[in-house]
Order: C-alpha cells, then sequence, then structure tokens
C-alpha cells in the first residue's frame, strides 16, 4: 500500500505534466496566436515562466517521489534502519534561498518594459500617446462607443472630451484600422467593468469616474471578441461586442457609411444593437 | 522568558468554580463553554457544517456551467418558480456567498477558531486561553454573522429569494454601494456587510486572546524557539489578523455609510445606474479596493499560515524525523506575513491604478513567492531521510506539499503583471486560488483533524475509510481544478453565467462537463469524512494520551484532556521536534522528559506508556 500511494503521488504531477503538453492540440489553450505585437511580448513571457515553472514543478515533485519512496522503504517490515536525525543544513538553506531569490529577482527585472509599454503613458507608441481614436462607454449590460466622426472633406476629427454634434455612436461594434496602434479612452456609465480583448491580450478596467487610455494594435484585419472581465451585475456575461480591425480605408469608409447613415435618420443611436 | 501559568481556578473564575467541584452543568459545559478545547470543537463543527453549506453552493455554480439553463435535479424544487433552472441573478448569488462562506464562515474560523483554540493551550502547555470568556464569545458571535449571512438570502425585498448578495465576495463598488445596482444590491448586500463585520468581530477576539495566551502563559522552559511551528504559526497568524482586520472593518462602515447615509466614500459624482438619480460623488472606487485587498491579501495567508505550521507538525512526526531548518521555517512565515502587507496592490494589477505602483507591487508579489518556495524545500528536507508512516495524516500532508507546489507557482504567472493583464479574472485565478486554498489548506485541514481527534475525543478515527476519503478527494480536487489552468489560458472569464455565449469559448463545454462530474464525486467523498467523524466519536477505538508517539506538550496530557488539561504543570525540556534521536531506544523524546539518564518521575512514565 505505501508504494501505491508514492506512485499515487507521482501520478498526478506526470498525468497534469501529459494533459498540459496535448492541451494546446485540443484548443484547451491560448484562443490562437496573440494577435498584438505587445499580445506576443505577453505570451513570450508567459512561456518563459511557464518553462521556469515546469522546471521547479518537475525538480519538486521528483524530489517529493524520491523521499516518499526511500522513506516507505526504512519504514519497511524488518528494516532497522531510523530516521537520519538532521536538523537541516546551514548550507542548503543558502542555497535554496539565493538560487530562487535570483530567478525570481531575474522574471521581476524581465517583465517591466511590457509592461511599462502597455501602461505608463510616456512609453506609449508616439503616434497615438494623444489620440484617442474612440470612447468606449461601458454600461449595464452593453458597449457604447463614440468616435469622433469625420469633418465634411473626409477627414478624421479629434476626439473631445465631451460629446459633439458630428460624434458617431455605435453599440457593442468597434471599428478600428489594423496595422498601427490605436488608443481608446475607456469608460463607464454605471459600476465598474473591463475592457478584454482576449485575442490581443488586452485587459483594462473601466473605472466609475475615471477615463482611463487603452492602446493595442491588431496586426491583422479580422474580427475579434470583445467582452467584459469584470464582475458588473447579472448580465455580466452578456456583454457581447467585436472589435473589427480593417484596412485604414475601409475602416475610413465605414466611418463614411456610419455618418451617412446616422445623418440620414437624424438619430444619435446607430441601429447596430442586437 | 515564560511565565508559569496561573492556576485553572484564579483565572477561570467567571463563576464556573465558583462551586468548588460541582458539575458545572451541560448548558455551561459544552454550549456556553469557556473551555478552549470545547470551543474549539464547537468552531470545528459548525465550520464543517458550512463547508458542506458552501459545497452545495458550488456545485451549483458547477451545475450552471456544466449544463447551463437546464433544470435542476433534485434541488431544482427550492427553486421552481425559475423552473428549477439557475437563473443569471441566481447564479451571481451562489458564486457570492460559495465564496463568502467559503472564506469567512470555514477557512479562516476552522484554522484560528477550531485548531487554534483546541492547540494553543494544550501545545504551549496552559491550562486555557488568557481571556476564556472572550474566547466563549469570538464564537458566539460566529452565529449572528451567520444569521446576517443567511438573512442576505431572503430578506431583499422586491426580488424574492433567489437574488441574494451578487457582488462577489470581494463586493467591489459601485455594485455594491449603490442600491439600484443589481437585484443583490439592496438589503441583500446591507446583511452580507453585517455579517463581514461580525465575523471580523469574531476574529478579532481570537486573535487578541492568542496574542496573549502565546506571550504570557507558556509553560517553564517553553521558550519561543522551543515552540512547535504550529504556534508560530498561529502566533503570526493572530498577528497579521490583528493589524489587517480594522482595516476591513473600517472600509466596511464607510460602505455601510455611503448606503444608508450618502456619504459617498467610494462613489464618485455623475453616475447614474438603472435610471436612479446621479449620484452626488466626490469618492473613488478604487479606494475601496486598496482598503478591501489591505485585508484580504494578508487574509490569504490567514487562511494559509496555520495550516503550514500544522503540516509542519505533522510531516515531522510521521517521518519519524525533526523538522528540516527549523529556524528558516520561523522566518520563512515571518517573511510571508511581513510581505503580505505591501503586495494587496497585486490584485488590481488592471484596475487603474498608477502604473508605476504596479511595478513595486509586482516586485513584491514576486518575491513572496521566495519564502513560500524556502518552505517548500524545507517540507520535502523534512521527510528526506525519514521513516515514513503513511497513514491518513502523511497522505493529507504530502497533498498539501504537492498542490500547494502547484499554487505556488502559477501564483508566479499571475504576479508577473503583462501575464497577469492576461489571465486576470480568468479562471485562471480561480484555479491559483482553490489550489492554494483547497488543495493546500483543507488538506492540512483533514490531516489536522485526524491527527488531533484522539486527543479532542480520545479515540481514533478509522483509518481506511480516512485513506479512502483521501483517494476519492485528491482525485475529484485535481480533476475539478487543474483544467481551470486551461480554461484561464484559453481565456475564459470568471463569473460568468454562459460562458459559451462567446464562440470561442464554446468549445469548452465537455471540459466543464468534466469537471462537474469531478466536483461532485468529491462532494460525495465528504460523506466519508463526516461518516468517519460521527462513528469514530462514539465507536472509533480507545487511545491513550500519545497515540502517534509524537513529542508536544499536548500529547502529555489525558485524550481527552480534561478541565485544566494538565494533571501537574508540564515543564519543557527541549525543542517539539527530537525524533529518532540517536542513542535512544524510543524514536520519539516528549519535550517534558527530563534529560539525562532517564529517572523517569512516574507521571512521565504513563504519559510516555499509555
Ligand atoms: C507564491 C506565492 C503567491 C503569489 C506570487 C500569488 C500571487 C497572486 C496574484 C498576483 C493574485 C491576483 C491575480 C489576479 O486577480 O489577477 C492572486 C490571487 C489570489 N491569491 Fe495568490 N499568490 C500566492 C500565494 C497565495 C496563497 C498562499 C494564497 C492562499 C492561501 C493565495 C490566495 C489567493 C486568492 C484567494 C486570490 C484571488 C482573490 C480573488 O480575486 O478573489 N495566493 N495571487
Ligand atoms: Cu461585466
Ligand atoms: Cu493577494
Amino acid at each position: 500500500m505505501k508504494r501505491f500511494w508514492v506512485l499515487f503521488f507521482m501520478f498526478w504531477p506526470l498525468l497534469a505534466l501529459y494533459v498540459c503538453w496535448v492541451a494546446p492540440a485540443y484548443d484547451w489553450w491560448f484562443p490562437g496566436a496573440a494577435a498584438s505585437p505587445l499580445g506576443q511580448r505577453i505570451d513570450d513571457l508567459f512561456y518563459l515562466i511557464l518553462i521556469i515553472t515546469t522546471v521547479v514543478f518537475i525538480g519538486t515533485q521528483a524530489a517529493l517521489g524520491y523521499v516518499l519512496w526511500t522513506g516507505a522503504q526504512r519504514s519497511d517490515e524488518g528494516s532497522e534502519e531510523r530516521a537520519w536525525f538532521s536538523h537541516g543544513s546551514h548550507n542548503l538553506e543558502v542555497i535554496w534561498t539565493i538560487v530562487p531569490a535570483g530567478v525570481l529577482l531575474f522574471i521581476a527585472l524581465y517583465q517591466m518594459d511590457v509592461w511599462a509599454e502597455y501602461r505608463i503613458k510616456t512609453s506609449f507608441p508616439e503616434e497615438v500617446r494623444n489620440d484617442p481614436i474612440a470612447e468606449v462607454t461601458a454600461r449595464q449590460f452593453e458597449w457604447r462607443i463614440r468616435y469622433p466622426g469625420v469633418d465634411a472633406e473626409g477627414n478624421p476629427l479629434p476626439l473631445m472630451p465631451d460629446p459633439q454634434p458630428t460624434d458617431l455612436y455605435t453599440v457593442n461594434d468597434l471599428h478600428v484600422p489594423s496595422g498601427r496602434p490605436v488608443m481608446i479612452n475607456l469608460r463607464t456609465d454605471d459600476v465598474q467593468h473591463s475592457f478584454f480583448l482576449p485575442e490581443l491580450r488586452v485587459k483594462q478596467d473601466a473605472v466609475p469616474g475615471l477615463v482611463i487610455p487603452v492602446w493595442f494594435e491588431a496586426t491583422k484585419s479580422g474580427e475579434y471578441a470583445l467582452l467584459c472581465a469584470e464582475l458588473c451585475g447579472w448580465g455580466h456575461y452578456k456583454m457581447k461586442a467585436r472589435l473589427v480591425a480593417e484596412s485604414e480605408t475601409s475602416w475610413q469608409t465605414w466611418l463614411q457609411e456610419l455618418k451617412a447613415e446616422q445623418e440620414f435618420d437624424g438619430v444619435v443611436e446607430t441601429s447596430e444593437e442586437e | 522568558m515564560s511565565t508559569i501559568t496561573p492556576t485553572a481556578d484564579s483565572l477561570a473564575g467567571h463563576g464556573d468554580h465558583a462551586h468548588g467541584h460541582h458539575d458545572i452543568g451541560f448548558i455551561r459545559k459544552y454550549v456556553f463553554s469557556t473551555d478552549h478545547k470545547i470551543i474549539g470543537i464547537q468552531f470545528l463543527f459548525t465550520t464543517l457544517l458550512m463547508l458542506m453549506f458552501g459545497g452545495f453552493l458550488a456545485l451549483g455554480v458547477r451545475w450552471q456551467l456544466a449544463f447551463p439553463w437546464e433544470t435542476m435535479p433534485i434541488f431544482g424544487q427550492f427553486f421552481a418558480a425559475q423552473g428549477g433552472q439557475v437563473s443569471p441573478e441566481f447564479y451571481t448569488m451562489l458564486f457570492t456567498m460559495h465564496a463568502t462562506v467559503m472564506i469567512f464562515l470555514v477557512i479562516i474560523p476552522v484554522l484560528a477558531g477550531a485548531f487554534g483554540n483546541f492547540l494553543i493551550p494544550l501545545m504551549i502547555g496552559a491550562d486555557d486561553m488568557a481571556f476564556p470568556v472572550l474566547n466563549m464569545l469570538s464564537y458566539w458571535f460566529m452565529w449572528p454573522a451567520i444569521m446576517c449571512f443567511g438573512a442576505s438570502f431572503f430578506l431583499n425585498e422586491g426580488f424574492g429569494p433567489n437574488a441574494g448578495p451578487a457582488a462577489g465576495w470581494t463586493s467591489y463598488p459601485l455594485l455594491s454601494a449603490l442600491v439600484e445596482a443589481a437585484p443583490g444590491s439592496g438589503t441583500a448586500q446591507f446583511w452580507w456587510l453585517m455579517g463581514v463585520t461580525l465575523v471580523g468581530v469574531s476574529s478579532m477576539m481570537g486573535s487578541v486572546n492568542y496574542m496573549t495566551t502565546i506571550i504570557n502563559m507558556r509553560a517553564p522552559g517553553m521558550t519561543l524557539f522551543r515552540m512547535p511551528l504550529t504556534i508560530w504559526a498561529m502566533f503570526i497568524t493572530a498577528i497579521l489578523q490583528a493589524f489587517a482586520l480594522p482595516v476591513l472593518t473600517a472600509a466596511g462602515f464607510m460602505l455601510m455609510a455611503d448606503r444608508l447615509l450618502g456619504t459617498c466614500f467610494f462613489i464618485p459624482a455623475g453616475i447614474v445606474v438603472n435610471n436612479a438619480a446621479p449620484t452626488v460623488g466626490g469618492g473613488q472606487p478604487l479606494l475601496w479596493q486598496h482598503l478591501f485587498w489591505f485585508y484580504s491579501h494578508p487574509a490569504v495567508y490567514i487562511m494559509l499560515l496555520p495550516a503550514m505550521g500544522m503540516v509542519s507538525d505533522m510531516l515531522a512526526c510521521m517521518s519519524r524525523k525533526p523538522i528540516f531548518g527549523y529556524k528558516p521555517m520561523v522566518y520563512s512565515l515571518a517573511a510571508i506575513a511581513g510581505l503580505g502587507f505591501i503586495v494587496w496592490g497585486h490584485h488590481m494589477f488592471t484596475s487603474g491604478m498608477n502604473p508605476a505602483l504596479g511595478m513595486t507591487f509586482m516586485v513584491s508579489t514576486i518575491m513572496i513567492a521566495l519564502p513560500s518556495a524556502v518552505k517548500v524545500f524545507n517540507w520535502i528536507g523534512t521527510m528526506w531521510g525519514g521513516r515514513l508512516v503513511f497513514n491518513t495524516v502523511m497522505l493529507n500532508s504530502v497533498g498539501f506539499v504537492s498542490m500547494f507546489i502547484v499554487g505556488g507557482l502559477s501564483g508566479i504567472f499571475m504576479a508577473a503583471v503583462p501575464v497577469d493583464i492576461y489571465i486576470h479574472d480568468t479562471y485562471f485565478i480561480v484555479a491559483h486560488f482553490h489550489y492554494v486554498l483547497f488543495g493546500a489548506t483543507l488538506f492540512g485541514v483533514f490531516a489536522g483533524i485526524t491527527f488531533w481527534f484522539p486527543k479532542m475525543f480520545g479515540r481514533m478515527m478509522n483509518e481506511p475509510i480516512g485513506q479512502l476519503h483521501f483517494l476519492l478527494t485528491f482525485i475529484g480536487f485535481n480533476g475539478t481544478f487543474f483544467p481551470m489552468h486551461l480554461l484561464g489560458i484559453a481565456g475564459m472569464p470568471r463569473r460568468y453565467a454562459d460562458p459559451y455565449l462567446h464562440p470561442y469559448l464554446e468549445h469548452l463545454l465537455p471540459m466543464n462537463q468534466f469537471m462537474t462530474i469531478s466536483a461532485i464525486l468529491m462532494g460525495f467523498a465528504q460523506f466519508l469524512l463526516l461518516g468517519n467523524l460521527a462513528y469514530s466519536i462514539f465507536f472509533g477505538p480507545k487511545c491513550g494520551r500519545n497515540p502517534w508517539e509524537a513529542n508536544g506538550l499536548e500529547w502529555v496530557a489525558p485524550s481527552p484532556p480534561g478541565h485544566g488539561n494538565f494533571e501537574t504543570v508540564p515543564v519543557c525540556y527541549r525543542g517539539p521536534y527530537e525524533y529518532s534521536a540517536p542513542g535512544r531506544d524510543e524514536d520519539f523524546w516528549l519535550q517534558t522528559e527530563p534529560p539525562g539518564p532517564r529517572p523517569e518521575t512516574p507521571g512521565q512514565a504513563a504519559a510516555a506508556s499509555s
């Protein structure tokens, strides 16, 4: 029975490793490769940590298995061997404090750039730093998007903090140009929400009373999921929206169409609601 | 260093003993008892009851995730109004109350309340806690808290019983601050806040008592560095509790003031929810997050450190070996507690707080993995070269170590801020904290119950049933929670009543079904534990004072110890871990055994051999 338990404790880490190994093949893994440059760096960091932690995981579980197996032998019927009377080892303590400390410090320092680039405004890409492309306002339970619109010649206007008559609106449908960084201003009308683009690895809470700039870049044109990641009430799960990344020209055409549509019936709300 | 404890009568002179040796009556003895052992056992049974209840709530959550919008078998009839389905309102309530019950009514009170109470006086050689009446009150304040949480299920004007508090266990404003924000944000949220405040009162009473008792009432010879790690852990936990808890209580009162008096500590101006009048404002919801996590991060250690201490003691005993690196173990406990105060912001990386601040929180958080790692190495070191006994106690303790490794390692992913951007508020987080809170703490608790049960009731628990319980729980646990890492990596957010609404999550349904089935298996396995407890209390084989041949002072007292615990004041000659010392016939060495050529006093001999 003792041997059974040792094997039992060794079996599950192996199973865990196996499951992680096959997980990508079953799609139990990231929703596709990161669709943004920053997302790729996040994934790289994830894999780096995954390698380090896997080594530690295997090492510690194997050590556990070893001490269990030998410890089981010592208590076998007929074995006279007593436990090793030891209160520890100063050298080992020093080693297993310093080495992990070094590894952890490395992890801590290594990631700072990515974070700075993502969140610290002075490290945002120059071209978007002061030029939000839209204002995204979360509310129970939808996303409202306000674009600054275009002037008579079709040139994009700057986004103003307050709504303007020229603004264009959509609900649950965020269109941005792909292949270049864009920035949105994130707000909420009511409780807290969180702006989550899983494929782009972007997440930012929308906090009542704050306007938070968020930048991202969709490398490829396409449609991506946009959902809410902070509990906002019973309908939290259904704050389903999409991010449409498209080429610069088709994005501009889309804006023109939106403008035309909006001016046609003269109502501020557009009709893309579900 | 230590003081001789006053006699039982002078300490507990609150009327109990006014009649000399008269029987004090059933009520005073078993209900409103001031005896730390009875209080500990009361806490134990109460928290086990709550564990079952919290488990049911969790199964409700799991049901919905596996079979969304399908009528729940059997339990569906309790909410027939909705056709037995889990509505989204009901779902938010389920996970809110599941977490609330598990954290505030199970894990915290089972460690500090049940084991802290039962073990502290026994392990330091005192006859009771420093303040027995306060101790009794700390238990009895649990009940109003339980009532308040219970009331929150039902007292929710206009919304009926299926819309209890629904702002999550973290209760972030404005969801929790504006009455109109959600069906559960009304009266239900108020009762929830009252409940949290009351459990806080209960914990505070306990922690004052533990600190005082450990500082002042140690037996002669029980120096600080002869204390078992359980006691060190309880001591450090009590300090954590005492410093962190007032912040939560204050925050709770502020939130109540926001709700009842319109103070707007957490509410900014101009917010409109559900067409109510705009808020007056001036406040900041982030303030709540800071205050809440200033308590609740240390609290996750309040939910772990005592189990770490207990497991250390049990591993040493079942390996028949001294603790590997006793002092590093103490220092790492202290380091975890100290660092624990400066890492709260890691719950707020995506919250919009100053990103530079996020960076400092990141560094401190990553560093807290260090003392955690040192502890793991020392546990393995403790078993290394041991003569291991594979019983229920050992299995659960090894389970603790094995699971804690996973929880500690997943913490590093989340502590890396850029990675946390992605995995924050996904199932990866849920996986992480279940590995530490269930995988580690709860297995530690199962081990602790089995280990100290003989001292509590004078009888042993059934070994085969105990092992079967461990086997099924361990399998069910990993089946339920390991896949959550993958769900998180796949981007499945937590707290979603229906994740499959989003096409990129649709394919995760079968995996969720597998997890739910594992959870149900695990739930059933708990009846083995309950059955084992109930049976063993009355019919388990009787045991002597020291069935495990352990060293601690508690094993010198009779099983179960009478009022006042020890027949004579125990004197402590060494640390609690001198197992397998060379030159001795036995492989254990009671802390009370006088050194030198062994002229045993009759009491000692009796204690050692019975
Ligand atoms: C190795 C050390 C640990 C590290 C580095 C670590 C790191 C973290 C981080 C960064 C988060 C926040 C993640 C997020 O929400 O985005 C977190 C959440 C959490 N951790 Fe840990 N952790 C560690 C150990 C523990 C332990 C020992 C416990 C409990 C005994 C614990 C319990 C929790 C809980 C309950 C949450 C989630 C709270 C919630 O959002 O509801 N952690 N941890
Ligand atoms: Cu939400
Ligand atoms: Cu934390």
